[in-house]
């Protein structure tokens, strides 16, 4: 019972401030309401049992990502910049294939797979379970994990240097 | 308890939300955290198959979303970057150099 309470709070909440992000014509609030929505998505984690992505959760997405982002807001200096109007053909496009897009997810989840009979495997998840299949099974993407963010940094760098 | 089934159809709007988040806005900043709200609806789908089949085979997967995001967001945010000294907008409509 508590549980479907959390769920639905945290759709809510996740759900709303989605939309609010998407709806926003504030680049900063929009990059704020953006965080809440990662927030909510966290504390899911949180009650199916991944204790530990709840924490990188929000020290990698809310704390860095979102951060780095309003940083490139606020270096680009958005404020004097009008986003000009999607004409309405192209808005009700948007929206038509977008509701079609969850259509076709929502239909394919219910009839297509297994899900809804399936019965759940008893037994959590540890944060033991979870670092023995990483440095284990998954030892050989983790190293990679490691090149492709040095890589990506040093991209950065090149990318965002000022040519002189 | 609730069914994976629920937080399967919870990712999904999220994604749905997402993707006309890229349709409808054309200042490639949201754009770009329209992805990330995508990527971070898959991994709500993923941390309910992690519980659904009790393995941790599901959250290792969502930690190397999180890994391709990070590297994703810092390459792309450079890009938006560079884009910007160079052509002094963020609108997508204006970035059509390799545009066929």
């Amino acid at each position: 019972m508590t549980e479907w309470i959390l769920f639905i709070v945290l759709t809510a909440v996740a759900v709303g401030s989605a939309l609010m992000m998407v709806l926003n014509r504030n680049p900063v609030h929009a990059a704020l309401w953006l965080v809440l929505t990662f927030l909510a998505v966290a504390v899911f984690f949180l009650v199916l049992g991944a204790q530990f992505l709840f924490a990188a959760q929000i020290i990698i997405y809310t704390g860095a990502i979102m951060v780095l982002f309003l940083f490139v807001v606020m270096l680009l200096n958005l404020e004097r910049e009008r986003e000009p109007i999607v004409t309405g053909g192209q808005r009700a496009a948007a929206v038509a294939l977008a509701f079609a897009l969850l259509a076709v997810l929502v239909i394919a989840i219910a009839a297509r797979t297994s899900f809804p009979t399936m019965a759940m495997v008893p037994g959590g998840i540890t944060l033991t379970d979870l670092g023995v299949a990483l440095f284990d099974e998954w030892l050989l993407p983790f190293e990679l994990a490691s090149i492709l963010l040095l890589v990506a940094m040093i991209g950065a760098i090149a990318l965002a240097r000022r040519r002189t | 308890m609730v069914p994976t089934i629920a937080y399967v159809i919870v990712s999904a709007v999220l994604f749905t939300i997402g993707v006309a988040g890229v349709l409808l806005r054309r200042n490639a900043l949201i754009v770009f955290m329209s992805i990330e709200l995508m990527l971070n609806a898959v991994n709500l789908s993923l941390a309910g198959f992690a519980r659904q089949f009790g393995s941790a085979t599901g959250q290792v997967f969502i930690l190397f979303v999180l890994a391709v995001a990070a590297a994703e967001v810092a390459v792309g945010l450079a890009i938006i970057l560079a884009v910007f000294r160079h052509r002094d907008t963020v609108d997508v409509d204006n970035m059509n150099l390799m545009k066929w």
